[in-house]
């Protein structure tokens, strides 16, 4: 469905940011990227969504969706696409809510943008994708600012705003880096029931390798912008051929792992 | 493990209440005891909101507690003067999560390692320039760093600079909160070897904020897991995995994810989420999240109650 071939990405004229990169996903597969910070793995799913930041391009390789390249699209082709076919959770979904108006009349104005739906029935839509993320009383959160709602459920409401319009590829930059572990596990639970009940397939990039190994069919594992190791979820923890990849997975603190006391 | 002889500092019965909005009050710190020994780590995690950092504001004199008392050398930290305090501040040092937004970004590592020497009167000008390599020694790091400005290093090179700074008055006890949250897993594990090792060799009391139970459990002596403003359960390090009793600190066993753990098995969490600190249950804070909830339990508080050496819980359904 989706397929990166030899991607580079350059910001401006620095040294190339991610270099050949090639992935190839399937409906309903759930891909994890993992790497530190400045590895290149937010930019890989920027690329994907054709929204590099600050002067970033794309100067070699191809990213095809559903057997269509994505490069030269133009702003109309790029309108239909996201928030209907592929849409991003982002770290903080808060963030990316207007602070000064509520949340349902934000979330009547994406769905109006996104389709010919009346305002009532971009409302509706909304109450019951925020029931299927299991957000108690939707519509007094449809009701609320922003401010009044806790970190995990603002992302939840990112979440689900995300996946009203049953996208075919969900990205997910750290969705669960800001929460607690409590929030973090319910959150990653409510991903992989997206992709039992519709079918979504899913790119999650984060540094929380436990949940990566979870949640993933497949794993990539990135260091300055290379990949050092790709494949199942098996290959790559339990039989990983980079040294970096076993030293990161060695750092993991395990319960009743090593202790330093 | 724990003498009565080797507490460095007690903390009994604090309270911290804050006035909020439409005269409410919002009771960050509730009822907490707990002890700090000579040369131990005391480990505490909780949730975001659940108070760890207002307590830890108060270890340091940074907060005065509404009620109760910190002792610490035989003097309650409430009760010192402005100067007192200034003086105790060579004892109690803190390491804080970003590095970068506590130091001045216009000074050099040379000066920003050597200022609370220097605020001391404890170093001459003229021996900075040693001071300044045999602390970045201490942490590992290349003397020539001491020219560079904070915003050339990364993340894990500036915590490292932060806890040399922190050492440098040979404090008695290290308060780190959320020390190792803004890194990368593998920078993670060489800060923590660091602070052992650094531990072991100083003899230093730390007291460390996280909210990795798996981490934390790696290199802490004792335990206290905190929800809304209290204890529930305080337990020695390297019997978390096994032993714990509370069913809040069980939730959050449950929601860890292991790299070992298999993909089939369901992951386990608590639904729902903490109640507001404004707005607290009576009887057990934690009695809208809990499986086993009764009757009991929402009338009564439930008391921290000693059920083995050093493991204390506060439950009504486990029995000493």
């Amino acid at each position: 469905m989706l397929e990166i071939k030899d991607l580079t990405v350059q910001y401006g004229k620095n040294p190339p940011t991610i270099e050949h990169f090639n992935l190839s996903m399937e409906k309903g597969e759930i891909i994890s990227v993992v790497g530190e910070s400045g590895s290149g793995k937010t930019t890989v799913i920027r690329a994907v969504l054709g929204a590099l930041a600050g002067g970033g391009r794309v100067t070699a390789g191809d990213i095809l969706f559903q057997g269509k390249s994505l490069l030269n699209n133009n702003k109309d082709e790029w309108r239909k696409l996201r928030g209907t076919k592929m849409s991003m959770i982002f770290q903080d979904c808060g963030g990316t809510l207007n602070p000064i108006r509520k949340i349902g009349s934000q979330y009547v104005e994406y769905v109006c943008t996104h389709s010919n739906k009346t305002k009532q029935e971009a409302w509706a839509l909304g109450v019951s994708m925020l029931e299927k993320m299991r957000l108690p009383d939707a519509e007094n959160i449809m009701n609320s600012f922003p401010h009044q709602l806790s970190g995990g459920m603002r992302q939840r409401v990112g979440i689900a705003i995300a996946m009203t319009f049953n996208p075919e590829l969900l990205l997910a930059d750290e969705p669960t880096s800001a929460l607690d572990v409590t929030t973090q596990a319910q959150i990653v639970r409510q991903m992989m029931e997206l992709r039992d009940n519709f079918g979504t397939s899913i790119i999650i990039v984060t540094h929380n390798i436990g949940v990566a190994a979870y949640m993933a069919d497949q794993m990539v594992v990135m260091q300055h912008g290379k990949v050092v190791d790709q494949g199942t979820r098996d290959e790559v923890m339990n039989h990983p051929t980079s040294e970096y990849t076993k030293q990161l997975l060695a750092s993991v603190p395990e319960m009743e792992g090593e202790r330093f006391v | 493990m724990f003498n009565e002889k080797d507490i460095v500092m007690k903390s009994e019965h604090i309270v911290k209440q804050f006035p909020a909005s439409h005269g409410r009050t919002l009771t960050a710190c509730n009822d907490i005891n707990l002890n700090v020994y000579k040369g131990k780590t005391l480990g505490i995690v909780g949730e975001s909101g659940c108070g760890k950092s207002t307590f830890v504001r108060m270890v340091i004199s940074m907060d005065k507690p509404t009620s109760g008392k910190i002792i610490y050398r035989g003097r309650n930290l409430a009760e010192l003067s402005k100067k007192e305090i200034w003086e105790n501040r060579q004892n109690l040092q803190m390491v804080f999560q970003d590095p970068l937004a506590s130091f001045n970004p216009k000074m050099k590592i040379i000066d920003i390692l050597t200022e609370p020497l220097m605020n001391y009167g404890k170093l001459k000008r003229s021996e900075k320039e040693a001071k300044a390599k045999e602390l970045l020694e201490m942490v590992e790091l290349p003397a020539d760093f001491m020219y560079r400005y904070p915003h050339n290093m990364s993340g894990g090179q500036r915590q490292r600079i932060s806890i040399a700074r922190a050492l440098s008055l040979e404090p008695e006890i290290l308060v780190c909160d959320e020390a190792t949250s803004a890194l990368d897993v593998s920078v993670q594990k060489t800060v923590i070897e660091l602070l052992v090792k650094l531990q072991k060799e100083k003899n230093i009391s730390m007291i460390f904020i996280c909210h990795d139970l798996a981490l934390i459990q790696s290199f802490a002596h004792q335990i206290a897991v905190m929800y809304l403003g209290h204890i529930v359960e305080v337990i020695p390090g390297a019997d978390v995995a096994h032993n714990s009793k509370h069913p809040y600190t069980l939730a959050l066993l449950g929601a860890q994810f292991s790299i070992h753990m298999d993909p089939n098995e369901k992951i386990e969490s608590i639904e729902s989420e903490a109640p507001s600190p404004l707005d607290v249950p009576v009887g057990c804070p934690f009695q809208n999240r809990c499986e086993h909830c009764t009757e009991k339990c929402k009338k009564e508080m439930p008391a921290l109650k000693e059920i083995e050496n050093g493991h204390l819980v506060a439950c009504h359904m486990i029995e000493a």
